[in-house]
């Protein structure tokens, strides 16, 4: 029957594909997360009246991550090409498509995680503090688990935008569900390709949203 | 036990410079319960956070049990902390933890063993009466029983001082009563040392030995609450005094009897320790042909003994009326009388 409604589907070639956005979206987000967290706290942290109040530090910080978060993604993977090339050796398959889509997500939750800190009770950073603990303290016991749900939320939405951002990298070489679709589908005229590559993007999308948001749902406790 | 002198904490906001804290003077006795009171504004939440260090005096010294904390910094002050515990007024628990877990958390702070941990909040948590709810989070409690894990959680390091910052302002005068009562058991029970701030002389009565009364960053008077309730210097502290007898409008009340009566004298008698127990109205009656209508009255137990209130009606010749008075006023009872609209 699939071979009726979709004559010029390739299975083994649309797994193959399949596997490689998923591949691509799962180190992106990960790696997303911790550089996402790291420069959300840095910016939280330096900003004025916070723990380490430093106008020049989250100047850098904040300047970088509105520049990268401003650059339409197709065009920073076209200014990322010297860069990918120099690091990953090569401007084809899913991993040279990672640096891009790590430099282009990264700010981009950075930003979430610093709204998602600044919500954080600042009484219970004081209630810390009063009990004697450090920074360091106060970062993982207080500051990331009291804004879990947000920096949950925050990643799903992050990671769904990678989806489509594996998309884009996929028609300028990179592998994926993406270049599969512009290469077998629209550059030979297989619409059933492209129909295809589409409905499983979207399954990726609907699974994503919904692990995201029973993790959310089940963290929060307020 | 606890030394404040000169100590000064000015703000440099936007509207200009705030004399939030200014030349506050005060020794706190090991084991006493000394409260703080002032109206919103008067500097307490800035100074009572001097006390851990939370806030960083621009003057003056505050020192614990013979050790200068403002000099303290890093981690010598993070080390003196545990020892000076805080209450808050919103309780400022992990919403992200169970009660067990919020107990536990200056545990892991203070590097406890993890089973020495359990052992201890099952202590803590008997100790507050939350036995049941030790898996519960926050936002499945009580205000009243969030302010008990606020001290449990306080409690865990067992600390020399513990500081509360408004503990009950924001509970209803049910709970409030019995987070009071706990407070007094623990004070009594582990000799801890408490200073408590609060706008609500009720809290002063009910649980303080000592008092001093805030107004614009400066204490205006301080004294045993007793002596302070019996003869009030300051009009802050006799607003604060009043607010304590007078459910709302009885002095309109008042007023207004004396109208009523314009033969008769209104007067108000304010009972301190011994006098509060004797027979004086009836001394008064016998001794004195005068008769004695009695409008209201109330009496409150204080740490340090009894203090009533009672406004009555004195009906007779104005001389009878004079030498009674002078008799109240001769065995240590206030007299004020309410003047003829
Ligand atoms: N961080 C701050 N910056 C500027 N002004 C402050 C700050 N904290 C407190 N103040 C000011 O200090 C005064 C006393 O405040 P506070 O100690 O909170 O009073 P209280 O607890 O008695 O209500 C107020 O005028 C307040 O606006
Ligand atoms: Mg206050």
């Amino acid at each position: 029957m699939l071979e009726q409604w979709f004559p010029n589907v390739d299975w083994e070639k649309m797994w193959e594909a399949t596997v490689q956005t998923l591949y691509m979206t799962a180190i992106s987000v990960v790696a997303t997360f911790i550089l996402g967290i790291i420069l959300g706290l840095l910016l939280f942290l330096t900003a004025p009246g916070n723990r380490w109040e430093n106008k020049v530090i989250n100047f850098i910080i904040a300047s970088f991550v509105n520049v990268f978060r401003s650059i339409p993604f197709i065009i920073l993977i076209i200014l990322l090409i010297p860069f990918t090339v120099w690091l990953m050796k090569s401007m084809l398959g899913a991993n040279a498509a990672l640096p891009a889509l790590i430099v282009g997500a990264a700010p981009f939750y950075a930003r979430m995680v610093e709204i998602a800190l600044r919500e954080v009770d600042k009484g219970v950073i004081e209630a810390s503090q009063s009990m004697g603990a450090n920074d360091w303290e106060i970062i993982y016991k207080v500051l990331l688990p009291e804004s879990m749900p947000a920096l949950v939320s925050g990643i799903t939405v992050t990671a769904i935008a990678l989806v489509s951002y594996t998309a884009m990298a996929g028609v300028v070489g990179a592998g994926g569900l993406g270049n599969l679709a512009y290469l077998e589908g629209y550059q030979r005229s297989n619409p059933d390709v492209t129909l295809v590559a589409t409905v499983i993007i979207l399954l990726i999308v609907f699974i994503l949203q919904i692990i995201g948001d029973v993790i959310t749902r089940s963290l929060d406790k307020r | 036990m606890i030394t404040l002198k000169g100590l000064h904490k000015t703000f440099n906001a936007k509207s200009g410079v705030v004399k939030a804290v200014d030349d506050v003077n005060i020794e706190i006795e090991k084991g006493e319960i000394f409260g703080i009171i002032g109206y919103s504004g008067a500097g307490k939440s800035t100074l009572i956070r001097m006390l851990n260090l939370l806030e960083r005096p621009t003057d003056g010294t505050v020192s614990i049990d013979g050790m200068d904390l403002s000099r303290l910094k890093g981690k010598e002050l993070r080390k003196a902390r545990q020892e000076i515990s805080m209450v808050f007024q919103h309780f400022n628990l992990l919403w992200s933890r169970t009660v067990k877990e919020n107990i536990a958390f200056p545990l892991e702070i203070a590097g406890v063993s993890s089973t020495e941990r359990k052992k201890r909040v099952d202590e803590l948590v008997k100790l507050v009466g939350l036995e049941g709810r030790e898996n519960a989070y926050p936002s499945q409690l009580s205000g009243g029983q969030k302010q008990r894990v606020g001290i449990a959680r306080a409690l865990a390091n067992n600390p020399k001082v513990l500081l509360c910052d408004e503990a009950t302002s924001a509970l209803d005068p049910k709970t409030t009563d019995s987070i009071l009562d706990l407070l007094v058991d623990i004070n009594k029970q582990l000799g801890l040392t408490i200073v408590l701030i609060t706008h609500e002389m009720h809290v002063i009565r009910k649980i303080c030995h000592r008092v001093a009364v805030m107004e614009n960053g400066r204490i205006v008077e301080q004294g045993h609450v007793l002596e302070v309730f019996q003869n009030p210097k300051e009009d802050i502290t006799r607003d604060f005094v009043n607010q304590l007898a007078d459910p709302g409008d009885i002095h309109k009340t008042l007023d207004h009897l004396a109208e009523e009566y314009p033969e008769g004298k209104v007067v108000n008698l304010t009972f301190v320790q011994e006098s509060a127990e004797k027979p004086l109205i009836s001394d008064v009656l016998r001794k004195f042909a005068v008769d004695i209508n009695i409008l209201q009255g109330k009496i409150s137990q204080t740490q340090e003994g009894a203090y009533g209130k009672l406004s009555v009606l004195l009906q007779g010749e104005e001389k009878d009326i004079q030498e009674a008075i002078a008799y109240m006023e001769s065995h240590h009872v206030g007299v004020e009388v309410i003047q003829n609209a």
